[in-house]
């Protein structure tokens, strides 16, 4: 760390000068980058992928139908907290809004998951470069006059995440009962087993590993210790958590797909496009 | 295999300049730094480099190989189409000095400005004992080789030179990171606050996370999800999360009715 000189201060330094890699003490380049690979596709793809989702999720949260086929619910719509709500045999209909709330009920849930996502340390990635291109790739110069980042309103709130964690913990036992509901028939007979069993239990998977994967979920059970040796089953825990966290990227994707198709599947089975194959 | 490999090379100083077009030779195995010294016995005896290892682990050589943050020394020339023209410029974060050598001398302010570790009080020199998975974390982050190439490519001072006064860059909020998980660190006890200094002085609310940083390090140190999201988990610890807040509330009740 010591250089055992001290440090020359940059002619620059407290300047107000502005202009990234053209700033008048760098190198006199002009191009903005000089990269050459295709560094445009993975924002681009990023944000093409994150832009299918909002425009069908938009859709599927203010349809307000086809999201029941006994005994499947869709993982948007589920727990359904609206007095609207279809009846969901022994399912999360709990009419905690009475009749005065007239929208779809899917906007009083989506909230938690959407928030969850929106605040995750790997989402903010994708988006602040796909969207924002803040910065667009790496060394490839951003097209902002001035940048504050996370440390003023209102990315600050972005450390709203770990309130959002707790909620989606919440969320994801609740998606976790859906699932196991989908092992009674139509009737609430236990004993059944459809593809669309299947399907749910391949969401919540993912949708649990998401969960656990989170940065916060890490810190939590064990990385804000300083001590692991103290405290040995959290130590166990903080490095399972970081297995899954170093595929937390994965994981984000994986299951927000898997949520999509988990919709799809109920809005196509409970439309009567098909009728859910059944194993027995 | 020998080839003639045609190169651009950045010449100039803080005064200006531009790149120059060279062709020299190439041979297997080697890498760019082997061609900017063969330059410097041909064609251009007064190219300025910085270079001293030529193995990986001093950090002297960084620069920017076609448009990308790397060592020179570990960047191999079988990557490149032999038809391909490499291109290689200093760092474009820094202040030039001349050719491809900057002015880094930001980063050793920064240095200074991080708290060094306190010793503690109970203990002399020799007598530090740390189990092995109390400091597996932090030696991830002691094979840094101070290259600077994560600072070179993070956007918030690469693209927005009035932050340099606030902003610390990764490589030193990583410093921050490592000291604040360190078992013996006394700080706390010293009255320094690494949380609130990484939040209030090293600037760590401009990070946006958007991994840079990992990207371009040599050492492979995962910077983002290692330290720097641990390090903002610590201060949301600190700042933001109401059951926190409540458990060392209902704590501290606990300890004064037990006083």
């Amino acid at each position: 760390m010591s250089t055992g000189t001290d440090p020359r201060p940059s002619a620059a330094a407290g300047s107000p000068a502005r202009g990234g890699v053209h700033h008048s003490t760098r190198a006199s380049i002009a191009p903005r980058h000089l990269r050459r690979d295709r560094w445009w596709l993975p924002p681009a793809a990023t944000a093409a992928g994150l832009l299918a989702f909002v425009v069908y999720s938009t859709w599927r949260a203010f349809a307000d139908e086809r999201y029941y086929a006994a005994p499947y619910v869709s993982p948007f719509y589920s727990p359904c907290l609206a007095e609207r709500c279809v009846p969901m045999k022994d399912g999360a209909d709990w009419e905690v809004f009475g009749s005065w709330w007239a929208l779809s009920p899917a906007l009083l849930i989506l909230i938690f998951p959407l928030g969850f996502r929106l605040t995750c340390y790997y989402y903010r990635k994708a988006y602040y470069r796909g969207f924002w291109a803040s910065p667009p790739a790496c060394a490839v110069a951003e097209p902002h006059a001035k940048y504050t980042g996370e440390s003023r309103f209102p990315l600050v709130l972005q450390n709203i995440h770990r309130y959002f964690f707790y909620f989606a913990v919440i969320v994801a036992g609740i998606l976790t009962y859906d699932a196991v509901l989908a092992f009674r028939d139509e009737r609430g007979a236990w004993g059944h087993m459809g593809l669309g069993t299947l399907v749910m239990l391949a969401n919540i998977a993912l949708i649990w590993a998401y969960t656990l994967s989170c940065h916060s979920c890490r810190h939590i059970v064990g990385g804000r210790l300083r001590t692991f040796s103290k405290h040995p089953v959290r130590y166990r825990m903080w490095g399972l958590v970081s297995r899954l966290n170093a595929r937390h990227m994965l994981l984000a994707w994986a299951s927000l797909i898997s949520v999509a198709l988990a919709d799809l599947y109920v809005y196509l089975v409970a439309g009567g496009v098909f009728d859910d194959p059944r194993f027995f | 295999m020998s080839y003639q490999a045609r190169f651009k090379v950045w010449r100039g100083d803080a005064g200006g300049g531009g790149l120059t077009d060279y062709e020299v030779a190439v041979n297997e195995g080697e890498v760019v730094l082997d061609i900017i010294h063969r330059l410097q016995a041909t064609a251009a005896p007064d190219l300025a480099v910085r270079w001293n290892c030529k193995a990986g682990k001093c950090g002297s050589c960084s620069a920017e190989i076609n448009g990308r943050p790397r060592l020179m020394c570990m960047t191999r020339m079988s990557v490149f189409d032999p038809e391909e023209t490499v291109t290689v410029t200093p760092m474009r974060a820094f202040p030039v000095v001349r050719d491809l050598v900057t002015d880094v001398s930001y980063n050793y302010a920064k240095a200074r400005d991080v708290a060094s570790f306190a010793p503690p009080a109970d203990l002399k020199p020799g007598e530090y004992r740390m189990r092995q998975q109390d400091v597996d974390r932090l030696q991830e982050f002691r094979k840094c080789i101070e290259c600077f190439l994560c600072q070179n490519t993070c956007h918030v001072v690469r693209d927005h030179e009035e932050n340099k006064p606030a902003f610390a860059g990764p490589r030193f909020l990583m410093r921050v990171a490592e000291l604040d998980m360190h078992p013996l660190d006394a700080a706390a006890e010293a009255g320094v606050d690494r949380k609130a200094a990484a939040q209030e002085d090293h600037g760590l609310g401009y990070c946006n996370i958007t991994k840079c940083c990992t990207e371009v390090c040599p050492e492979h140190i995962k910077i983002t999800d290692n330290a720097l999201i641990p390090l903002k988990e610590r201060v949301v610890d600190r700042s933001y999360d109401p059951l926190v807040w409540l458990g060392n509330k209902i704590r501290r009740r606990g300890a004064e009715h037990g006083t």
